[in-house]
């Protein structure tokens, strides 16, 4: 909250387009290779019999089809994001990741829309594996880095993967979505922009700052949840499992954004890295309300059909945010590295 | 913001009051709280540690809505079926 004034420093000191990261196996190789020429043809993307939920090679393959309708990569053309076949092999991924998601975490049968706000709140009470809390009490720097370095893939692109859903919804559900939108973008304040923020907080932190510097170091377990968002944001159809997505996100973020703040501090950092995470605590306690009453709520008052696609994106987004923090508190455990290393493979 | 005819507080369910529409916060001395967005949260559990906002901190001892315990103070149409109650 105290970052404003200052954080004019932050703001996009030259043009920068992010690199096309390396190749991690071969459904990045075989579309790594197209990008870099012209907008043509594209292969089947070569099987794969790994997680689709958080395959490295699926996930970053995947994240860079999503990143070409976002910022792009230096030297990609930027007219592949409507290639016909661009928008296939993206289809083929989405369809991996979604059967499995659809698989763990879809309820199946009609749901009951009267319940769905209550267990909705099930859902985001559950206990969940205890990496806020670690960052609080006993994350070193080197890892508290890393920490900020895996959420940076989603946080310097903060709230962009859900406006693409403000055109699929009207009343009460949209006019909520842009209250939260709104916020997350500055009120008209690009300091405030809490992407901005968050880059206050990685230049606070001695870390990298431009937008995906660190995508190589970045695991597909990481990128899982940021292309579910994605995928969620740019399929009418799955509009409803945005909401879920979001409500849940925002239900959950508060307390966890807390807690990190005050690790930081316990780390001696001032407001200039905790203005992020501070910011949150008291966005997030607003977006709560608004997340689960107004935009569910009110999706739900437009369209009860919706009530299994709401459940299923917020407990698809709960299961892979999960799995995200399960393998970084695994990894710190057993004193491995979190990331990759610079160079694309793997140090573990 | 100036141009808004009213000032709208809601109480979610369980949760904070929101404050949508014209107005300002000033504190015990009537010296303004800075306002850096549109729609804020007033504490309504007692418990934030960052007031006049709320903070979450209600999620942490299951803060109940006392209107769900009979207190009628509605004065608008509700139309959800779990709808918050506007003071």
């Amino acid at each position: 909250m105290t970052v404003a004034a200052e954080s004019s420093v932050a703001e996009f000191p030259q043009r920068w387009e992010p690199p096309l990261p390396n190749s991690r196996g071969p459904i990045t190789e075989v579309l790594f290779k197209a990008l870099v020429g012209r907008p043509g043809a594209l292969g089947k993307v070569p099987s794969n019999e790994r997680d689709p939920l958080s395959d490295d090679d699926l996930h970053l393959a995947l994240y860079a089809c999503y990143e070409i309708h976002y910022r792009g990569f230096a030297g990609v053309d930027a007219r592949w994001e409507w290639n016909p076949a661009l928008v296939s092999f993206r289809g083929q991924l989405e369809q991996a990741f979604e059967s499995a998601l659809i698989e763990c975490f879809r309820v199946t049968g009609e749901q009951d829309p009267s319940t769905v706000k209550s267990m909705l709140n099930k859902i985001a009470n559950r206990s969940g594996p205890p990496l806020s809390r670690h960052l609080r009490d006993k994350a070193s720097l080197a890892d508290f880095k890393d920490y900020i370095i895996h959420r940076s893939a989603y946080q310097l692109k903060e709230a962009d993967p859900h406006s693409w859903v403000i055109p699929r919804l009207e009343g009460k559900a949209k006019a909520a979505l842009v209250e939260v939108e709104f916020d997350e973008f500055g009120c008209g304040r690009s300091e405030r922009i809490h992407a901005v923020l968050f880059r206050t907080t990685m230049d606070a932190m001695g870390l990298d700052s431009r937008y995906g510097a660190y995508l190589d170091l970045i695991p597909g377990v990481t990128l899982a949840p940021i292309n579910l968002m994605s995928m969620f944001g740019l399929h009418r159809r799955l509009r409803g499992a945005a909401v879920g997505h979001l409500a849940i996100a925002e239900m959950t973020s508060a307390l966890s954004n807390k807690f990190v703040a005050e690790g930081l501090r316990r780390l001696g950092y001032g407001a200039d890295a905790t203005g992020f995470f501070d910011e949150h605590v008291i966005a997030d306690s607003i977006h709560d309300m608004v997340a689960l009453h107004d935009l569910a709520g009110g999706l739900l008052e437009q369209d009860p059909s919706l009530a299994g696609d709401i459940l299923f994106g917020a407990s698809a987004w709960a299961g892979v945010d999960a799995a995200f923090a399960q393998y970084v508190l695994d990894s710190w455990s057993r004193k491995e590295p979190s990331l990759h290393t610079p160079g694309g493979s793997r140090l573990s | 913001m100036s141009n808004e005819p009213e000032v709208v507080i809601t109480a979610y369910p369980d949760g904070p009051y929101l404050v949508r529409g014209a107005y300002k916060i000033v504190d015990a001395n009537g010296n303004d709280i800075e306002l850096t967005r549109r729609t804020v949260a007033l504490c309504r559990c007692g418990r934030s540690s960052q007031k006049p906002w709320c903070d979450s901190s209600h999620k942490s001892f299951n803060f109940r809505d006392p209107a769900k315990t009979g207190r009628s103070t509605s004065r608008k149409k509700n139309t959800s079926d779990d709808p918050p109650s506007h003071l």
